[in-house]
């Protein structure tokens, strides 16, 4: 990777000065899982890290009668072993197991699984400048190409599938996403109006400008009679994206009529 | 009569002076490994002595070697897979800070022919700044056109892979027995099949790569390599001969048949140090291991094999594409079969030159391909036949050792589970249970040497520049002089590794067991020779008629009062002890070339997702006389995860577009670990069970051919493993998955093709 400097910010207010307005410039250091490959591999190289696990109160985790609140830098095992989740809100917890290996989720955060970048082997490829990073076309659009894991629905004018299985369950769960704009004010977005297709702009995945920060994620508490299930179909049984996953969320009245259902598919789609 | 003698080599004290004496000894009985029931040490199931420190991380690999103001290289590595390099200027990258030393590895105007081909290399005071000097150097290709898939090379019209050869299709080679187009047309049952077994790649978990150091014309190499020796030999050429260069592998994390040689990574680091005037270690980056080094070559063929009614297969009529890269590879089913031989039998082979770089051995050298491409032939004929696969190969193969390794897997693997017609299982979730077969050499030479040491303190080391490839060399190293000197493992301290040891020998072909374990085995012989001497003088006997019993202790026959114990005795040796080193001439009985070995394989196939599943997979090898069960197994089992990974992940990637291999890392390329192969191991021992139908696991056995001599099987532990699952899963849902390997989307396309022949 390429030398760069490295902050602790202290506030998100800071973090977003620190960030500034050159998007190549710098970036926002989480858990580090994604970002760390992305430089070793030299897909980017900002000058500055900055580093928000330094950043008071982003990693509570609190279920009330309201809902659930998870801090942006909980971890993905933090979510799997707690066990009101997988009561109330199943398809996240099976979700977060179901990511990488122990020691990825052990480190890695929600906040970094919902804004970490796509895994097409073109994007990935340091020499092969695509549509995602500046240039003209989508390579695995190319007549030829090899496109076995990029979309099936609703590409173009890029083919990525978005990696998080976070983001599928919580579509499914109907969260809401939580940041802080450059001016540090909190603002909401549903996780469904959270990812971006490409054809909205496909340098990103998500609604965030650079500078804004991700700060939670919150859920409602269910409705009586809710059940959800996250199901991963993946090429490999151990650490692997998925080729194709499913959430389902099903509320259902006392006598067993499924009064709301919401299924999302991941893996298939620039978004969920 | 007079007794034979021999001499042999001995220390002695002679007026407070050791002195080298040859001593004549009585020749004992031919040298023979022992009845396998009156052996303490040999053929059991013990753990190697270096597991310990490779799990808690105190093994030292070349990568681990950190030496003062040491550098680190890298690649410049072309990014086309098809070009002329017009200029190369390292300028840029030498003006970087920390950067001490650039070469080139090829020149202005030479054509690289692949994706990752070195072109220069860097060495800088971190691995950092190295990866910033190499994207400095400034290198101007001519691209041209490219062609990576073997198919398309055949083309008359695609691009040229090399400048020098008129055509990608070359090499062209073939024989004919008996009369092919007669049987063709006679054949009660045919098929007509086009096969590809996959191009793979290595993963060494340590990549290739060494740290060296010059001191004047000296150099010291920490090789991870799999010939110490050898690749002394090559460091040679940069130091005016080999004695100016020693070798250290004390341990090593795989080569798979990719690491004799010191590759173009060894001849820019030896390079690169002299410039940089400070020791070097360039081990490849993970992306430089997949792209710049080998692979295992693919197959394809097409297949005509034709039966009589009663199974006899009568014909066979092969074509075989060996995809070469950028050189030349070929594979055993040139021949035109692989172990089921067809009456008469054609066969046309061509290389094909593909812009996807060298190849080189892996793990069996093209077995694995003819095996599996076979295999599924010969399965595809037995449900033309309506025949069970087993009979079908028995009817056409009779060696009584493979039959019974057959009858013997097939039962512990539960052989009537299959479905008796390919695909007839109910459901979406189908079991299949599916064999493949190997066949090997494994024999030895002779080569490296072996030397035991033993001092008047009864510390007893040996000695052999053998490295261990990771199949656990020093445990016989170490149980050879034990079992043969009475003693416990811990008693005798195994040293291998190290190129001064004496003449080495290459990890490869599974020869180096039978080649090394024989010279061990009369080293030690000749150290108890010695030590008997020693005894019967202290005893007043005459040397053969000491015998040694557990504990080491020495001791005369027929009256075990009159005795030295092992402290006792090693204490009347000179100061400087003794040393032994036998003649492998009296050894090369010790060992045979000639194994076989089948693998067994259920699975099941959900046919909704295309997802293979390994239930349970069976190694049933034989091996001659075992020298350590727990290690012989490991060997299978090892050859069964990596196989599971070839039939059903591993999957190189080129890009058709741009040339360039999408998957150079273990993310996507896909590796076999322990949830892909059914976690466990399970351990049999005579008499052998049938596995349940819900057993899952690697299951092995060590198929008892008492031959009494040693030959090698880390090879052909893997060839029939992806045969065993394709033929599994044509078992589970009717038909093959003819391009390997059986990913999902594969198996998914071949039912679909399926249900398109039936409707
Ligand atoms: C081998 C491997 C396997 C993996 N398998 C899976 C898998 O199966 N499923 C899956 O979903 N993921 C997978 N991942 C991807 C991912 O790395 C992890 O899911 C992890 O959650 C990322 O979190 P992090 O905190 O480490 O993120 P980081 O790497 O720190 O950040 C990821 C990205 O998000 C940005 N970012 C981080 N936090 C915020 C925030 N609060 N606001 C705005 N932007 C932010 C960073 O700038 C960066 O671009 C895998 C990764 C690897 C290396």
């Amino acid at each position: 990777m390429k030398a760069f400097q490295f902050v602790d910010v202290r506030d998100l207010k800071s973090a977003s000065q620190a960030l500034g307005r050159n998007p190549d410039s710098t970036r926002i250091l989480a858990g580090g899982v994604d970002l760390v490959s992305e430089l070793k591999d030299r897909i980017i190289e900002p000058e500055l890290l900055v580093n928000i696990k330094t950043i008071p109160g982003l990693n509570g985790l609190k279920m009330d009668a309201k809902g659930l609140s998870i801090g942006a830098l909980v971890t993905l095992d933090t979510l799997e072993f707690h066990t009101g989740l997988w009561k109330s809100y199943t398809a996240l917890a099976e979700a977060a197991q179901s990511v990488g290996s122990p020691q990825i989720r052990n480190v890695g955060t929600l906040g970094g699984n919902l804004c970490q970048r796509p895994r097409c082997w073109y994007y990935r490829d340091e020499a092969i400048k695509c549509i995602k990073k500046g240039g003209s076309k989508c390579y695995a659009a190319e007549e030829d190409a090899d496109n076995k894991f990029n979309a099936i629905l609703g590409g173009g004018p890029s083919y990525i599938v978005h990696p998080s299985d976070c983001a599928t369950a919580l579509v499914a769960l109907g969260a809401t996403v939580k940041y802080s704009d450059t001016q540090g004010q909190i603002r909401s977005v549903s996780a469904d109006e959270f990812f971006l297709l490409p054809k909205e702009n496909p340098a990103q995945e998500t609604v965030l400008r650079h500078g804004e920060i991700v700060t939670e994620v919150w859920l409602p508490a269910p409705a009586e009679g809710t059940r959800s299930t996250y199901i991963k179909f993946k090429e490999k049984d151990s650490f692997d994206w998925a080729v194709s996953a499913v959430a389902v969320k099903v509320v259902a009245g006392p006598s067993g009529l499924v009064r709301d259902v919401s299924i999302v598919l991941g893996g298939v789609a620039p978004k969920p | 009569m007079q007794q034979k003698t021999k001499k042999i080599k001995s220390v002695v004290v002679e007026n407070g002076f050791e002195k080298e004496v040859e001593i004549e000894v009585p020749v004992g009985p031919p040298a023979s490994w022992g009845d396998p029931k009156a052996l303490r040490l040999l053929g059991k199931r013990n753990t190697r002595p270096d597991g310990p420190d490779k799990v808690t991380g105190r093994a030292r690999y070349a990568s681990d070697v950190i030496l003062p103001g040491m550098c680190y290289g890298r690649f410049v590595m072309s990014p086309y897979p098809a070009a002329k390099i017009k200029s190369i200027d390292l300028g840029p990258a030498e003006r970087i800070n920390g950067v001490k030393a650039a070469v080139l590895l090829l020149q202005p105007g030479a054509d690289v022919l692949y994706h990752g081909q070195p072109v220069a290399a860097i060495a800088a005071i971190t691995p950092e700044i190295a990866e910033d000097a190499i994207r400095a150097v400034r290198v101007e290709y001519e691209t041209r056109p490219h062609v990576v898939d073997l198919v398309k090379a055949t083309n008359p019209n695609a691009p040229k892979v090399r400048s020098d050869v008129p055509s990608n299709v070359q090499y062209p080679g073939g024989s004919t027995k008996g009369d092919v187009d007669g049987a063709l047309k006679s054949a009660a049952a045919m098929i007509h099949e086009t096969y590809e077994a996959q191009t793979r790649l290595h993963c060494c978990l340590e990549t290739h790569g060494h740290t060296v150091k010059w001191d004047g014309d000296k150099l010291t190499v920490w090789a991870s390599t799999q010939f110490v020796t050898g690749v002394r030999d090559e460091f040679a050429r940069d130091t005016g001969g080999p004695q100016n260069v020693t070798v250290i592998t004390e341990h090593m994390g795989g080569g798979f048949g990719s690491k004799f040689g010191r590759g173009t990574e060894g001849i820019a680091v030896a390079q690169l140090a002299k410039k940089a005037n400070a020791p070097v270690k360039f081990l490849l980056s993970r992306a430089e291991e997949q792209l710049a080094n080998y692979r295992g070559p693919g197959v394809r063929a097409e297949i005509k094999l034709g039966a009589s009614a009663d199974g006899t297969l009568t014909v066979g009529d092969v074509k075989v594409w060996n995809n070469g890269g950028a050189s030349n590879a070929n594979s055993p089913l040139d021949q035109g079969f692989y172990i089921i031989e067809p009456q008469a039998r054609r066969v046309q082979r061509w290389g094909v030159l593909t812009n996807t770089g060298g190849t080189a051995a892996l793990r069996a050298p093209g077995h694995p391909q003819a095996a599996v491409i076979w295999d599924m032939a010969l399965d595809a004929l037995a449900a033309k036949l309506n025949m069970d696969p087993l009979e079908f190969r028995k009817k056409n193969h009779n060696d009584p050792v493979r039959v019974a390794e057959w009858d013997l897997g097939a039962k512990v693997i539960g052989w009537n589970r299959r479905q008796r017609t390919p695909g007839s299982a109910a459901g979406t979730r189908k079991r299949g249970v599916g064999m493949g077969s190997a066949t090997w050499g494994g024999g030895g030479s002779k080569s490296a040497d072996c030397t035991i040491e033993i001092k008047p303190d009864g510390k007893v080391r040996a000695y052999s520049a053998v490295q261990d490839l990771g199949v656990g060399v020093r445990l016989y190293v170490q149980s050879i002089p034990a079992e043969e000197l009475g003693l416990q493992l811990a008693d005798v301290e195994p040293i291998i590794g190290h190129s001064t040891f004496g003449p080495g020998k290459g990890s490869g072909g599974s020869t180096t067991t039978a080649s090394v374990a024989p010279a061990i085995k009369m080293s030690a012989v000749q150290a108890r020779e010695q030590l008997a001497i020693v005894a019967a003088k202290k005893l007043g006997a005459k040397p053969e008629e000491i015998e040694v019993v557990p504990r080491g202790r020495f001791q005369v026959k027929g009256s075990p009062a009159r005795g030295l114990a092992w402290k006792e005795l090693c204490a009347l040796l000179p100061p400087s002890g003794i040393k032994a080193k036998g003649d492998w001439n009296e050894a090369s009985d010790l060992q045979a070339s000639g194994v076989r070995g089948c693998t067994f394989v259920e699975v099941e196939v959900d046919t909704e997702t295309g997802k293979v599943t390994v239930i349970k997979a069976l190694g049933v090898q034989d091996c001659g006389f075992v020298l350590n069960r727990l290690q012989a197994e490991n060997q299978v089992t090892g050859g069964i995860i990596q196989g599971i990974g070839t039939a059903i992940l591993e999957d190189r990637r080129m890009d058709n577009v741009t040339g360039r291999m999408l998957n150079p890392n273990f993310e996507d390329y896909k590796l076999c670990g322990s949830f892909e192969s059914g976690g466990v191991n399970i351990t049999l021992d005579p008499p052998y069970r049938t596995l349940g139908p819900e057993e899952r696991g690697i299951a092995t056995i060590i198929f008892d051919n008492p031959t009494g001599k040693v030959s090698g099987i880390g090879e052909p532990a893997i060839i029939g493993v992806q045969s065993a699952v394709a033929n599994a899963i044509f078992n589970a849902i009717g038909v093959h998955v003819k391009e390997q390997p059986a990913t999902p989307d594969r198996v998914l396309a071949a039912l679909a093709s399926l249900k398109g022949g039936r409707a």
